[in-house]
């Protein structure tokens, strides 16, 4: 599904990622761990194709194309979709306008015709469902005075409308409490497949008690340093970053 | 000979031309008087530094319309809100078409500022209102009261809620190599009475017009008056507006501009208070590109207590174009417990954009809620960032964002199909089709 080649990325000369590598198969999950500063969210955005990052080495492939050049939109239509960790707000414009567009526009670009509006509505509604969002919800203007648990639910639910190859949930448990936290989890377990992939990024182990690992990986200093499976989650918890810090 | 001289020495063969009363030929005789002495504001003037009429007033503008050069409702359909029925005043290089108007006398007077100025059932409205608040010392108001002759004249009654909306509709043929109109129009909404007017201009093809425009409106006790402009001109249409609003107690005034065309535009736009519990509303959404300029300038008078004023205008400026916000609220001694808000916002596309924004508070009552906020911005790299990443591609994110920016002002078009047609002159500003209406 992703295939990540010797990975170099600078933001401003500086370089933040330096040499990754990693590889994501059809219904896996992948868990990247790191410290503050590390280079998870630079990855995430990179992947995403944020123009800001400048990419000095190595390749992205995802199902075997090299997506590194193209646009982020140009991506979003091939599968990949990236959780923000910050949702971006936009007032004026509603959860429900922001969707449609999204999705026509990912059908224009495949050739297909707009969603006709019932089909949309039916999605809408069954989607909003499985992450327990309430429908006067889906007509405020996007993310514009939302709590932190109800922006990464409605990134979730994006996730869940555009059915994406490839998801890269981006510190999505940072700011949830334990319930929003369970919602958030069960959505993305159901919308998991074996043909698709998630790449969960975060901070600490605690997301992982829900949504479980195939692989964990820890970045620092922008490589990654180690691999494991879920159990090195733990041995993280458990050691904190010291002990990956004092090894590098 | 330049356009003053031209405008001066055509003066006295115009008054010979239209009918003339006594107190009219007064009036005019005192304004051309004024404007003789002002001339063209230059941008030496306060009011007119970033603004240039130079490059304008060499044409060399005819400044009397010589025939009505007929146009087919086909040809024109466009330009009107034509999803409904309304009223229409329609003008053709400054003539009346009574073909494409829709006027009334039943109930409410829709007609014409000519026959008003001379008839003598509306001399008493006339004496009562016309050029009463228009200001005197101005030049350009006062070369437009010097020549006022045509234009719209709206007089509702009071308790009176008019049944559909007016409009108010210019077109320029290019039957003229160069053309100057100044339409006159006078709005008269009486007590606890209701009026819906939208205002347009619109040259039909590329020769240069020049319009001056007075528009006198006088909202009476409890009266609700919504007052459109949809500005979306030619690239060598130059529009000078000049509206003054007279508001009694507890009426209701709005003034939306919409300026997405044009190559020069100015909006003079001044509110007086003459009464408590007045809201007045000036909201604006200004689009442009190219070497395109548009100028507001707002007045809100603040005379009474307990009054409201609401401004929001929004200006998005692409290519080299230029904008000017100049808001100026007064708030009189006697205006205590004044509310006047005053939002300016503005995005810079191009590195060549420009825009010169200047709030003025003047304030000396001391018990007053008055606030503003400007904003100068470019567009937000993480917002492109974040709907580009939902797979919207950067032309239509960057659009649904400017309409975003816009929405403030949109949603409160109390008028649907005007609503909708507004949202879709936005998207063809923007060259995106949207499915939707924010």
């Amino acid at each position: 599904m992703l295939s990540i080649k010797n990975l170099h990325a600078s933001v401003e000369d500086k370089e933040i990622l330096r040499g990754i590598n990693l590889e994501v198969k059809a219904g896996e999950v992948h868990a990247i761990m790191g410290p503050n500063g590390s280079g998870k969210s630079t990855l995430s955005s990179v992947i995403a194709g944020k123009e800001e990052y400048e990419v000095t080495d190595g390749e992205i492939f995802l199902e075997g194309e090299d997506i590194g050049e193209l646009a982020p939109e140009e991506r979003a239509h091939k599968g990949v979709f990236l959780s923000f960790q910050y949702p971006v707000e936009i007032p004026g414009v509603s959860v429900t306008n922001f969707m449609k567009t999204a999705i026509n526009e990912s059908r224009k670009a495949k050739g297909l015709e707009e969603m006709p509006a019932n089909e949309m509505l039916k999605l809408i509604r069954e989607k909003s469902e499985l992450l327990e969002i309430d429908r006067k919800f889906l007509s405020r203007s996007l993310n514009e005075g939302f709590s932190g648990g109800e922006k990464k639910r409605n990134e979730i639910f994006q996730m869940a409308m555009l059915e994406p190859k490839l998801a890269i949930l981006d510190e999505t448990d940072s700011g949830l409490d334990i319930d929003a936290l369970r919602i958030v989890a069960n959505g993305v377990n159901k919308l998991r497949s074996k043909d698709n992939a998630v790449v969960v990024i975060t901070h600490y182990q605690r997301l992982l008690d829900y949504i479980v690992p195939d692989y964990v990986h820890v970045l620092y200093n922008g490589k990654i340093v180690k691999s494991g499976g879920k159990e090195l989650a733990y041995e993280l918890e458990e050691k904190g970053y010291d002990w990956i810090k004092s090894e590098n | 000979m330049d356009l003053k001289e031209k405008l001066l020495s055509s003066f006295m063969a115009f008054e010979e031309r239209v009918d003339v009363t006594a107190d009219l030929h007064n009036i005019r005789t005192e304004a051309i008087k004024n404007f003789e002495n002002k001339g063209f504001p230059s941008k030496k003037e306060e009011a007119w530094k970033y603004t240039s009429l130079n490059a304008v007033l060499k044409n060399d503008f005819s400044v009397f319309p010589k025939k009505e050069n007929a146009l087919s409702y086909a040809e024109v359909k466009k330009y009107f809100l034509h999803e409904i029925d309304t009223y229409k005043i329609v003008f053709i290089d400054g003539i009346f078409s009574s073909f494409l108007s829709s006027t009334t006398h039943d109930g409410l007077d829709v007609c014409l500022m000519s026959s008003a100025l001379t008839k003598p059932k509306y001399k008493e409205v006339i004496d009562t209102y016309f050029n009463k608040i228009a200001k005197k010392d101005d030049s350009l108001t006062s070369l437009n009261t010097a020549f006022a002759h045509e234009g719209a004249f709206i007089n509702i009654p009071k308790n009176k809620i008019a049944d559909k909306p007016i409009e108010i509709i210019s077109f320029s043929t290019g039957n003229e190599a160069a053309l100057m109109v100044q339409p006159r129009n006078l709005i008269v909404v009486g007590k606890n009475a209701q009026v819906h007017i939208i205002e347009r201009h619109q040259s039909l093809n590329s020769n240069p017009v020049l319009t001056n425009a007075v528009t006198e409106i006088f909202a009476h006790e409890n009266a609700n008056v919504d007052y459109y402009k949809i500005q979306n001109d030619v690239q060598t249409a130059n529009l000078i507006d000049n509206t003054y609003i007279s508001q009694k107690r507890d009426s209701n005034a709005s003034v939306h501009t919409f300026s997405f065309g044009g190559n020069i535009t100015r909006n003079n736009l001044n509110f007086f208070h003459e009464g408590e519990n007045i809201d007045s509303t000036l909201k604006g959404i200004t689009i442009i590109g190219d070497k395109q300029h548009v100028d507001h300038y707002t007045l809100v008078h603040h005379a009474q207590p307990n009054c409201e004023s609401h401004q929001n205008y929004k200006g998005i400026f692409d290519g080299s174009s230029t904008g000017v916000f100049n808001g100026k609220i007064f708030v009189e001694k006697e205006a205590q417990k004044t509310d006047a808000f005053q939002q300016n916002n503005n995005v810079l596309l191009s590195d060549k954009a420009t825009i010169n924004a200047k709030p003025q508070l003047e304030i000396f009552a001391d018990d007053v809620k008055c606030s503003h906020g400007c904003t100068i911005g470019q567009l937000d790299d993480d917002a492109m960032f974040y709907m580009q990443s939902r797979g919207i591609p950067q032309k239509e994110a960057k659009a649904l964002l400017m309409y975003a920016f816009s929405n403030e002002v949109i949603e409160s078009i109390k008028i649907p199909e005007l609503k909708n047609r507004i949202n879709k002159i936005i998207a063809m500003k923007l060259g995106v089709s949207m499915g939707f209406d924010l």
